[in-house]
C-alpha cells in the first residue's frame, strides 16, 4: 500500500470516531464507544507509521510529499508587495516530510495510548461517549494541524486544537470554574490567533502564496535574487506576528495565563492536549516557518530571550504549587520556554527534539498524577499525600522515571534533548552566555521542584484523609500499560538523537535537516569547541540538576513535609509565587474588566446618546409638530380669526342695516324709493 | 433559452405573492392548511431558485436570465431583471431562509391567515430587490418589503413591537426618500446627456462608462451620499444601527430571522450593486471614512454585544459588528475583499439566521430571553446545547466552518490596502469570541438554577427541520469554499475593474 498517497486519511479517520461517538455514542456500551475511539487513533497511527518508513526510504532531498484533495479557496487577484497580481489560492492539501513525520507519530502514538488510559480513567463517567467524540475531535484538528499543506490548513488544525481544548477543559461543564477556564483559554488563545492571522496575511501579500514549500523556495529565490535581505523589517513583522500566535497556543510570555487554568480539564486531556500535543503547536509553527524566523535575527532573539524567560518565570511559579496538576503545568510552560530558547537560537532540531523527549515524559507525568488522583478519590493537593510510594507502586516507578527524564539525569531522554538546547544556546552564533546561564538555573530548578512533587506525593509520612486512607488502590491495566510504554519512551527516544560527543551521530538532527536547511545568509562563524568542552558544560549542568534534587531530598524527604516551614523558608517571596506573581490580577485590572467597562459604557452610550440622539429627532418631530399645531391654531388661524372677528365688530353699525333678511332689503328700497319720490316731488321748488 | 429560463426570475419572484393571493380565498380559521400551503409556496420558490444555480455560467460577468419589457414606457420605466455573480446566492439566501422561517411560524395562532400572507410578500419583496435592474423598480419592491415587515413586527411582535416598527419604517423612509431623489436626479441626468429617458441601471452605467453620461463632482457627491445613506441605514452601518436591536428584539422569531438573515444584506448588496459602479471616485473619496466608520462598528458593537442580558439583542449588536466587516470588504475596493463581503453576506444570513432560530426556540419553550434567566441547558437540552454551540461557533469565526471565509477574505483584502484597518479589524474576531462564548456558558454550563428550566425538552422534529439544513451549509460553506466563491467571481472582477478604471477616467475629467 502506498501509505505517502493516503496521507490525507490520517486526520480523517478521528472524524470517523468523532462522528458515530458524537451522533450515536450515547446509545453504545461504553466498551464500544472506546474501541472506536482508540481504535480511530491506532488506524490513524499505523498509517501514520506505514507513510514516514515510506518517506525514509526516499533520498533525503526527496523527503516531501504533498497531497492535494481539492481547491478549498479560490479568490480574486490582488497585488502583492512584487508588484505581481496573486489570486488566494488554498488547497486542502497534507504535507508529509520529516518535520511533520515528528509530529504525526508523535500525536498519534501518545494520543493512542491516552486514549487507551482514558478508557480506564473515564470509565465511570457519564459524558463517556462525549469525551471520547471531543478527544477524536481534537485528534483530527491537531493531526490537521501538523500535516496541513499551508498555513491557512494549519490555522484550521490551530483553530480546531483550541475549540477542542475549550470543549475538553469545560468538560465539567457544571463547575463554574471549568466554565470560565475553558472561556479563558479559548479567548487568549483568540489573542494569539489574531497575530497569527496578520502573519498569514502579510506573508500572502509578501510571495502571493501561503504553501509552506512554496513561501520557503519564495523566500530562497528572493534572497538569491537580492530582493530580500536579512532584517527586511517586513521578515521581523511576519516572525514576530506568528510569534505572537505562538505564545498564545504555546504558553509563553505574557499569554501564558490560561495553561495553569485549563488543567481544570480530566487529567488524560491535561496529558494530551496541555502537554505533549497542542501546546506544543507554536514551536511547531515556528520550526515550519524556519525559513522566515532565520530572515529576521531581531525575531529570533526575542524568541529566544521571552523563551528563556518563561522557562524561568513559570519554573519560580512551580516551585511553591500544591496541587499537583498545577506543579505539572507551570513545569509545562517551562520546559515550552526552553523549546522556544532552541528555536531562537537557531537550533531548530534541538527545539523539536526537546518537543518529542518532552511529549513522553509529561504525558507520563501527567497520566501518572492522574492515576494519583484516581487512587485518592479525586484529591489533588499533595499537602494531602505522601507515602503512596508502595500503595500504588506502578504508578510511582513510571513517574519516577518521568521525573528523573524531565530532571535531566543522564541516560535518560530529557538528559540528550536538554544538553542539546543549553550547549546550541551556549555555543550557536545566535546564542548568548546569559540565555545559557537562565537556561541552567531552570534546570536546577526544574529538578528540584519535580523531586519536591515526588517527595511530597510518594514519601514521607501519609497526610492522606482517613476516609480515602483505605481506599487507595493502583489504577486498572488499561492505565498501567500506557504509563509503562511512555516510561520506555521516555527513556529510549533520546537516544535518536546522541550527540557528537557521546559518540553518536545526532540522527534527529539529521533526519529534520532537508525542512531546517539554513538560508545562504553569512553569519558569524561558529566558534569550535572541543568535544571535551562540550562534555564539560554538560556535566555542570547536570551538577546542577543533581544540586535541585539534593536541595529538594533535604527539604522534603529528610524533613517531613511541613506547610509552614516550607511558606517561612520563602519570606517575602513566597505569597508573591504562591499568587503567580498576581499576573492574572493584574491582567484582569488592565484589561478583562477595562473591556467590560466599555461595553457597559458603550452600551449606555448607545441607548443615551445614539438612541438618545434618535428618539430626540423623533419627539423633536414631535414638539415640532404640536409647535405648529399651536401655530397653525393660534397664529396662522388666530390671524384669520383675527380679521375675522375684527371686520365683525367694525363691521357692527353696518350690520345694523346689512341683516340678510330679503324684507328688510325690500323694506330700504322701498323706504328709498319713497324718499326719491318724495324728494322728487317736494324738494325741488 | 426556454420558457421557463426565460422567465425564471420572474416566477422565483412572484410566486410568494401568487401564493398571497390564492390564501386570500382561504377559511381564516383552517389556521394549518393556511400554514401549510404557504410553507409549500416558499418550498416550491426554493426549487425553482435551484435553477438559477443549475444554469448559472460562472464565467459570465454579465447578468444572467435577463428580462427586459417596458413597464411604463411614458416615464422610462421597465420591469428588467437579471442577476450576476453578486446577486445569484443573496436570491438563494431569500429563498432558503423563508421556508426554514415558515416553520418558525408554526405557533402563529392569532390572524395567521394575514401573518402568511405577509410574510409570502416580503419574500417577493426581498428577492425582487436583488433581481431587479430598472431602479425604479427596485425602488418599488424595495419600499414593498418594508410594509409586510411593518405589520409583522407591529402585530406579531413583543411588547413593544409598535415603537420598534415605527422606528423601523421611518429610519428607513428617511434613507430611501433621499434615494429616491437620487434616482430621479440620475433619471434626468441621464435624460438631458442622452436623450433617452430611462431608469435602466445597465443603460445609465453603459452611458457612464462611454463618458456620454457625464455628472459633475458635486452632483456626484450628493447623489452618492443620498444613496449611501438608504443603504448605511439598512446595513446599518454605525451609528445608524439603533433601529436594529428594537426591530430585533421586538419582531417574532421569523420576522428576526429573515429582518437579519436577508434584510440586512439588501443595504450591503444596495452599496456593491449602487454606490460603487455608479459613482466610484466618491466611493473612493469616502472610502477612508466609511471604513472608519465600518471598523468602528465592528468593535462598537461586539462590545456592546458583550453586555447584552437578552439574547436576541446580543445577536442583533452582534450583527452590527458582523456588518461592520462586510462594509469594511466592499469598500477595500478588492477583490478579494469584496468577494469576501459577499460571501460574509450569505454566510451571516445563515449563521444568524440559525441564531435567532434558536433563540426563538427557547423563547417558545420559557418566554424570556434573558440569559439570566437560563444556565445549566445543557444538562436538560444537549442536542440544543450541541446546535447552539456549532452555530455560536460559525458566528465567532471558527477556520472550517462558514464565517471564517468571508471574514478572512475581507482582512486579506483590506490588509493589502490598508494595514491599520484589517488590523483593528481582527480585534473583533477576538471580541466575538468573548461575546458569544461568554454568553454560551452563562446559558448553557453551569448548574440549572431556574426551576423552570428543570423541564424543558430537547427539540423536536420540526426544529431538527429547521437546523439541518442551515447546519449542513455551515460546514458546506466553511469546507469548500469554491462552490460558492467560483460563480461570484466574474462578476467582481468585472466590478472591480469598472471602479478603479472609472474612478481614474473621472479623477481625470476632474482634474481637468
Amino acid at each position: 500500500m502506498n501509505f505517502l498517497d493516503l496521507i490525507w486519511l490520517i486526520p480523517l479517520f478521528p472524524v470517523v470516531g468523532f462522528l458515530v461517538n458524537g451522533l450515536i455514542g450515547k446509545r453504545l456500551p461504553k466498551s464500544v464507544v472506546g474501541i472506536i475511539g482508540a481504535g480511530a487513533v491506532l488506524v490513524s497511527f499505523i498509517f501514520s507509521a506505514g507513510a514516514v518508513l515510506q518517506l525514509a526510504q526516499l533520498p533525503a532531498e526527496e523527503r516531501s510529499h504533498t497531497v492535494r484533495l481539492y481547491q478549498w479557496f479560490d479568490a480574486g487577484a490582488a497585488q502583492t508587495l512584487g508588484g505581481q497580481m496573486a489570486r488566494f489560492q488554498v488547497d486542502f492539501g497534507f504535507l508529509l516530510d520529516p518535520l511533520s513525520s515528528v509530529m504525526i507519530l508523535v500525536v498519534t502514538g501518545i494520543g493512542f495510548l491516552i486514549h487507551v488510559y482514558s478508557t480506564g480513567y473515564m470509565h465511570e463517567e457519564d459524558g463517556f461517549y462525549r469525551f471520547f467524540a471531543y478527544l477524536n475531535l481534537f485528534m483530527f484538528s491537531m493531526l490537521t494541524l501538523v500535516l496541513g499543506s499551508n498555513y491557512l490548513m494549519m490555522f484550521i488544525g490551530w483553530e480546531g486544537v483550541g475549540l477542542c481544548s475549550y470543549l475538553l477543559i469545560g468538560y465539567y461543564f457544571h463547575k463554574k470554574s471549568a466554565g470560565d477556564a475553558a472561556k479563558k483559554a479559548f479567548v487568549v488563545n483568540r489573542v494569539g490567533d489574531w497575530g497569527l492571522s496578520i502573519g498569514i496575511m502579510l506573508i500572502f501579500v509578501s510571495f502571493g502564496t501561503i504553501e509552506f514549500t512554496a513561501v520557503g523556495e519564495a523566500v530562497r529565490e528572493g534572497l538569491a535574487a537580492g530582493s530580500f535581505s536579512v532584517s527586511d523589517p517586513l521578515f521581523i513583522g511576519i516572525a514576530l506576528a506568528l510569534f505572537v500566535g505562538a505564545t498564545g497556543k504555546s504558553a509563553q510570555l505574557p499569554l501564558y495565563v490560561w495553561l495553569p487554568d485549563a488543567m481544570e480539564g480530566p487529567t488524560p486531556v491535561s496529558a494530551l492536549i496541555h502537554a505533549a500535543t497542542m501546546v506544543t503547536a507554536g514551536v511547531y509553527m515556528v520550526a515550519r516557518s524556519n525559513f522566515i524566523f532565520q530572515m529576521a535575527p531581531e525575531a529570533m532573539a526575542v524568541v529566544a530571550v521571552i523563551g528563556a524567560l518563561t522557562a524561568l518565570f513559570a519554573a519560580s511559579i512551580g516551585l511553591v504549587q500544591n496541587d499537583i496538576k498545577r506543579v505539572l503545568a507551570y513545569s509545562t510552560v517551562s520546559q515550552l520556554g526552553y523549546m522556544f530558547l532552541a528555536l531562537g537560537v537557531g537550533a531548530f532540531a534541538a527545539g523539536v527534539f526537546h518537543l518529542m523527549t518532552h511529549a513522553f515524559f509529561k504525558a507520563l507525568l501527567f497520566l501518572g498524577s492522574g492515576s494519583v488522583i484516581h487512587a485518592m478519590h479525586h484529591e489533588q493537593d499533595m499537602r494531602k499525600m505522601g507515602a503512596l510510594k508502595n500503595k500504588i507502586p506502578i504508578t510511582f516507578k513510571t513517574m519516577a522515571i518521568g521525573t528523573l527524564a524531565i530532571a535531566g539525569i543522564p541516560g535518560l531522554a530529557g538528559f540528550f534533548s536538554k544538553d542539546e538546547i543549553l550547549w546550541k544556546a551556549f555555543s550557536n552564533p545566535q546564542g548568548h552566555v546569559i540565555l545559557w546561564l537562565l537556561g541552567v538555573v531552570v534546570a536546577g530548578m526544574t529538578a528540584f521542584y519535580m523531586f519536591r512533587l515526588l517527595f511530597m506525593t510518594f514519601y514521607g509520612e501519609s497526610r492522606v484523609d482517613h476516609h480515602v486512607e483505605h481506599h487507595i488502590h493502583e489504577s486498572p491495566k488499561s492505565m498501567t500499560i500506557p504509563l509503562m510504554v511512555l516510561a520506555a519512551g521516555s527513556v529510549v527516544s533520546g537516544y535518536l538523537g546522541i550527540p557528537l560527543w557521546l559518540g553518536g551521530t545526532n540522527a534527529f538532527e539529521h533526519w529534520l535537516e532537508p525542512v531546517f536547511e539554513p538560508l545562504p545568509i553569512t553569519q558569524a562563524a561558529i566558534v569550535e569547541h572541543s568535544h571535551a568542552f562540550e562534555a564539560g558544560m554538560a556535566a555542570l549542568s547536570v551538577m546542577v540538576a543533581l544540586a535541585g534534587i539534593y536541595l529538594a531530598y533535604r527539604k522534603y524527604y529528610k524533613t517531613s513535609y511541613r506547610a509552614e516551614t516550607e511558606v517561612a523558608s520563602y519570606g517575602a517571596a513566597y505569597p508573591v509565587l504562591q499568587n503567580k506573581y498576581y499576573v492574572d490580577e493584574l491582567y484582569d485590572g488592565l484589561f478583562v474588566n477595562r473591556v467590560k467597562d466599555a461595553g457597559v459604557g458603550l452600551w449606555k452610550f448607545d441607548a443615551k446618546l445614539v438612541d438618545g440622539a434618535v428618539n430626540g429627532s423623533a419627539s423633536l418631530t414631535v414638539t415640532g409638530a404640536n409647535g405648529s399645531n399651536w401655530w397653525d391654531r393660534w397664529i396662522v388661524d388666530g390671524i384669520v380669526r383675527f380679521i375675522g372677528g375684527f371686520i365683525k365688530t367694525a363691521s357692527w353699525p353696518i350690520r345694523l342695516i346689512e341683516t340678510g333678511y330679503t324684507q328688510n332689503y325690500a323694506l330700504v328700497m322701498v323706504l328709498g324709493v319713497l324718499i326719491i319720490i318724495g324728494y322728487a316731488l317736494w324738494g325741488g321748488q | 433559452m426556454d420558457v421557463i429560463t426565460a422567465n425564471i426570475l420572474t416566477i422565483i419572484a412572484f410566486t410568494p405573492a401568487a401564493g398571497a393571493v390564492l390564501i386570500l380565498f382561504f377559511n381564516r380559521a383552517h389556521v394549518r392548511s393556511i400554514r401549510s400551503f404557504a410553507f409549500i409556496i416558499t418550498l416550491l420558490t426554493f426549487v425553482f431558485s435551484l435553477h438559477l444555480v443549475t444554469y448559472f455560467d460562472s464565467s459570465v460577468a454579465e447578468f444572467q436570465f435577463a428580462v427586459n419589457v417596458p413597464w411604463i414606457p411614458s416615464l422610462g420605466v421597465n420591469y428588467e431583471l437579471g442577476v450576476d455573480g453578486i446577486s445569484l446566492y443573496l436570491v438563494l439566501l431569500a429563498t432558503v431562509l423563508t421556508p426554514l422561517a415558515m416553520l418558525a411560524s408554526w405557533s402563529i395562532a392569532s390572524r395567521a391567515k394575514e401573518y402568511f400572507i405577509f410574510m409570502l410578500l416580503l419574500e417577493t419583496g426581498m428577492i425582487g430587490v436583488f433581481v431587479s435592474l430598472d431602479l425604479f423598480l427596485f425602488y418599488v419592491f424595495w419600499e414593498v418589503m418594508l410594509v409586510p415587515m411593518y405589520f409583522l413586527i407591529g402585530v406579531w411582535g413583543g411588547e413593544r413591537r409598535i415603537y420598534a416598527a415605527m422606528k423601523f419604517v421611518l429610519y428607513t423612509m428617511i434613507g430611501s426618500v433621499l434615494m429616491l431623489v437620487a434616482i430621479i436626479a440620475l433619471y434626468f441626468l441621464h435624460g438631458s446627456a442622452t436623450g433617452t429617458f430611462t431608469f435602466s441601471y445597465p443603460q445609465i452605467m453603459a452611458a457612464l462608462a462611454s463618458n456620454s453620461l457625464v455628472i459633475a463632482p458635486g452632483m456626484e457627491r450628493a447623489l452618492f451620499l443620498a444613496f449611501f445613506l438608504a443603504f448605511a441605514i439598512k446595513v446599518p452601518l454605525f451609528p445608524f444601527h439603533t433601529w436594529l436591536p428594537d426591530a430585533h428584539v421586538e419582531a417574532p422569531t421569523a420576522g428576526s430571522v429573515l429582518l437579519a438573515g436577508v434584510l440586512l444584506k439588501m443595504g450591503t448588496y444596495g452599496l456593491v450593486r449602487f454606490s460603487l459602479p455608479l459613482f466610484p471616485h466618491q466611493s473612493q473619496l469616502f472610502a477612508p471614512m466609511i471604513s472608519f466608520l465600518a471598523v468602528a462598528g465592528i468593535i462598537y458593537g461586539a462590545l456592546v454585544a458583550m453586555v447584552q442580558p437578552d439574547l436576541k439583542k446580543l445577536v442583533a449588536y452582534s450583527s452590527v459588528s458582523h456588518l461592520g466587516f462586510i462594509v469594511l470588504g466592499i469598500f477595500s475596493f478588492t477583490t478579494q475583499g469584496m468577494e469576501g463581503a459577499i460571501y460574509q453576506m450569505l454566510s451571516h444570513g445563515v449563521s444568524t439566521g440559525a441564531l435567532f432560530l434558536l433563540v426563538g426556540m427557547i423563547y417558545e419553550r420559557r418566554h424570556t430571553r434573558l440569559i439570566d434567566d437560563f444556565g445549566g441547558l445543557a444538562h436538560k437540552m444537549p442536542v440544543y446545547a450541541a446546535f447552539f454551540l456549532i452555530v455560536t461557533l460559525s458566528s465567532i469565526g471558527l477556520p472550517g466552518l462558514n464565517g471564517f471565509v468571508g471574514e478572512f477574505l475581507i482582512l486579506l483584502g483590506t490588509f493589502g490596502v490598508s494595514r491599520s484597518f484589517a488590523v483593528f479589524a481582527a480585534l473583533g474576531v477576538i471580541l466575538s469570541a468573548v461575546y458569544m462564548l461568554w454568553m454560551y456558558q452563562r446559558t448553557f454550563w453551569g448548574e440549572v438554577t431556574h426551576e423552570p428550566n428543570q423541564t424543558l425538552r430537547d427539540m423536536n422534529r420540526r426544529e431538527y427541520a429547521m437546523l439541518v439544513p442551515l447546519l449542513a451549509l455551515i460546514v458546506w460553506m466553511g469546507m469548500y469554499s469554491n462552490h460558492f466563491l467560483r460563480p461570484m467571481d466574474a462578476s467582481v472582477a468585472k466590478l472591480i475593474n469598472q471602479v478603479q478604471s472609472r474612478d481614474v477616467q473621472v479623477a481625470d475629467q476632474n482634474s481637468r
